[in-house]
């Protein structure tokens, strides 16, 4: 009998563990063992923050309305979208949508199917742009033996972001050689504040009895911070925002470690911009900082446990940007891509910067490629930090980054090239994409006719 | 066995003293206690339709003579393109300018209506007409320059009200960039002043 009880207890024991265990998974949010109830493995865009189930879920696995665009509403605003959802609001657009409906993201986008998804997260077979845009086998005698699933192959077509690949835009740069007569556009520089800001060491405000010594002193006396008239308290001494201004003890405290959001204050669109990004999606959802032991490409083992923020790549406090601009990526990325562009052209020509051989601002980068200095919408000047923003798809660095250097159709062609992009464009390209030479075609073919019109006139 | 029927009777009470309470029982008495809104006369469709098509025409017209006439007339720096977006010290031509507003409309879930510039002879083949009434609409408008055509149309299993106006040539930029433009097929008509060279399209959903 006394036997009998244990066993009783035992089970209940191990029932109040296991449904404890899968409860503490459903409710706590972020926890770390939520993966064990996924219905599948998540897509390469996602799988940082699958513990956050509750981004893209209702309560009882709902899909939260805005769950993707809350994400991916600006970067779709910014690629200027093809295809909007508004777009298909025209009601005569019903019969076409009961075939596809390109107003749902889920219709191209199913998350946790692993086994059927494609480069872009796309999880539907990719003759998608036949459904609606059949008649262009015909209107465009060009295209009449294209295969009708290869519209959105690489440097053709893509459904959101044609920034670089529209028919006008391709026979205007149709001339371009494969290298141009210098960079164009942004290129490295640094601001230079007005002298009267820069401080010395001397002027140093931390307390005495802070731990400081000569080296972080030089340093930081080296940097933009000192020259700009940052000094240790506008990063080190923080106040706690929540409390209310009433408050009196809410004293300013000195802190050895700096947070995102006081780097923030100053660069804004770079802090906004990390968030959004691989490095930095899972600090946006509230989650611990990303580590590259956790990626899922290739990362070097010694580097298995860093955390990704600021400090990852700009340490204090020299805050050295030719650090970050490629031995801070080559510290953690071990995949073939990285490694290959120690033998790259591009390399060599950020070795000549270096050296003081060449221009300022002449050499490549990782992050001349992935990191590249944009505009904001009132004309700032700022590196982007969401490394992942132009690879969605590559095309987009098109315009952002390989038209400073080189011509369109060689851009194209390389980025289409995927041998070449596992190197790390060490060569020229090997296959040729035809767009730029149809879109000429096609504005040669119509400046005839328009000619012949005229003639006739 | 008595013990079994009582715990069944408890349960089931204990039920149906939380259905009557999920149902929330002070919901009918709050809303009787509202009065109930005054039912205003409604518009006529055609009526509104009428109406939305006048101010559209109407903002269209003054940004083609106060705006880009306008700028045309002074030499000024700034030139309308169709490659506005991408082009610096451009602005929208006219009609793209009527089509984004149409666009902003059918992102507005609250306007009610939508209205879309069509034709039978578009440079952007996306804009021909894509259902049986607009090609019919299209046709009449074509033949009737003066008239409207007003009908009734489903789409999707929704029924709408459909009114089409003609969209004439009025300007000199308008009619001679159309003829000459590379993306005009070979059988469009040349136009001239006062052509028909389109439609517009207002739809007002029926409930």
């Amino acid at each position: 009998m006394q036997g009998a009880n244990r066993l009783w207890m035992s089970l209940i024991g191990v029932n109040v563990i296991v449904i404890g265990f899968v409860a503490y998974s459903a409710m706590a949010p972020g926890a770390l063992t939520k993966t064990m109830l996924m219905p599948g493995k998540t897509s390469h865009g996602h799988y940082q923050i699958e513990m956050r189930c509750d981004v893209c879920h209702t309560e009882g696995s709902g899909i939260r309305e805005d769950a993707c665009l809350d994400c991916h509403a600006e970067e779709l605003r910014r690629a200027n979208d093809t295809h909007p959802s508004s777009k298909f609001n025209d009601p005569t657009n019903a019969e076409l949508l009961s075939i596809l409906d390109a107003q749902n993201c889920l219709s191209c986008h199913r998350e946790h199917v692993d086994e059927q998804t494609l480069p872009m997260g796309l999880t539907m077979p990719s003759d998608y742009c036949y459904h609606c845009h059949q008649e262009t086998l015909t209107t465009r005698p060009s295209h009449a033996n294209f295969a009708f699933d290869s519209c959105a192959t690489a440097g053709c077509h893509n459904y959101h972001d044609n920034r670089a690949l529209y028919e006008n835009f391709l026979n205007k740069h149709a001339d371009e050689p494969d290298f141009l007569d210098e960079m164009v556009r942004l290129t490295r520089s640094t601001p230079t504040p007005p002298e009267s800001k820069r401080l010395t060491k001397s002027n140093a405000d931390a307390p005495e009895d802070w731990p400081t010594d000569e080296t972080i002193l030089d340093d930081w006396a080296s940097t933009a911070h000192a020259a700009a008239g940052v000094n240790c308290g506008d990063c080190h001494s923080i106040k706690d925002k929540d409390a209310p201004k009433s408050d009196k003890n809410n004293e300013p405290r000195w802190s050895q470690s700096v947070a995102l959001a006081t780097c923030g204050e100053c660069h804004q669109n770079e802090a906004e911009t990390f968030l959004q990004g691989h490095h930095g999606m899972r600090l946006a959802q509230d989650l611990p900082a990303m580590t590259p032991g956790e990626s899922r490409i290739a990362m070097h083992t010694d580097a298995a446990h860093r955390t990704l923020d600021c400090n990852a790549c700009h340490s204090g406090h020299r805050f050295d940007t030719e650090y970050a601009s490629v031995e801070a990526c080559l510290s953690c990325h071990n995949d073939e891509h990285s490694q290959s562009f120690l033998g790259t052209s591009h390399h060599d020509a950020w070795i000549k910067e270096l050296a003081g051989e060449a221009p300022r601002g002449s050499g490549v980068t990782c992050a001349t490629c992935h990191m590249p200095r944009i505009e904001d919408e009132g004309g700032d000047r700022f590196v982007q930090h969401n490394q992942n923003d132009n690879l969605r798809p590559n095309e987009k660095m098109i315009r952002e980054v390989c038209m400073n250097c080189h011509g369109l159709a060689f851009s194209i062609d390389a980025l289409a090239d995927s041998q070449l992009v596992k190197e790390c464009f060490a060569t020229a390209p090997s296959i040729h994409i035809e767009s730029v030479d149809l879109a000429r075609a096609r504005f040669e073919e119509k400046q005839r006719k328009k000619e012949a019109r005229l003639k006739k006139k | 066995m008595k013990y079994q029927t009582s715990l069944s009777l408890s349960l089931l009470a204990l039920l149906c003293l939380l259905a009557v309470s999920s149902t929330g029982c002070g919901g009918g008495a709050t809303a009787s206690s509202t009065p109930p809104e005054p039912i205003e006369p409604g518009i006529p469709y055609k009526k509104f339709t009428d109406a939305v098509h006048a101010v559209m025409m109407a903002d269209r017209t003054v940004y083609a003579s106060k705006v880009v006439t306008r700028l045309k007339k002074q030499d000024a720096p700034v030139t309308p393109s169709e490659y506005w977006e991408d082009e610096d010290h451009t602005i929208p031509l006219p009609a793209q300018m009527f089509r984004m507003g149409s666009e902003l409309v059918f992102e507005n879930p609250e306007a009610g209506f939508t209205y879309a510039l069509k034709s039978k002879w578009p440079l952007n083949e996306q804009n021909g007409p894509k259902s049986e009434f607009e090609t019919k609409a299209l046709d009449f408008l074509a033949e009737n320059p003066d008239e409207n055509f007003y009908g009734e149309e489903t789409l999707g299993g929704d029924k709408f009200f459909v009114a089409a106006y003609a969209d004439k040539a009025v300007a000199e930029a308008c009619w001679s960039c159309h003829n000459d433009h590379g993306n005009r097929e070979d059988h469009y008509p040349e136009f001239a002043k006062d052509d028909v060279m389109g439609g517009v399209i207002v739809r007002v959903p029926i409930k």
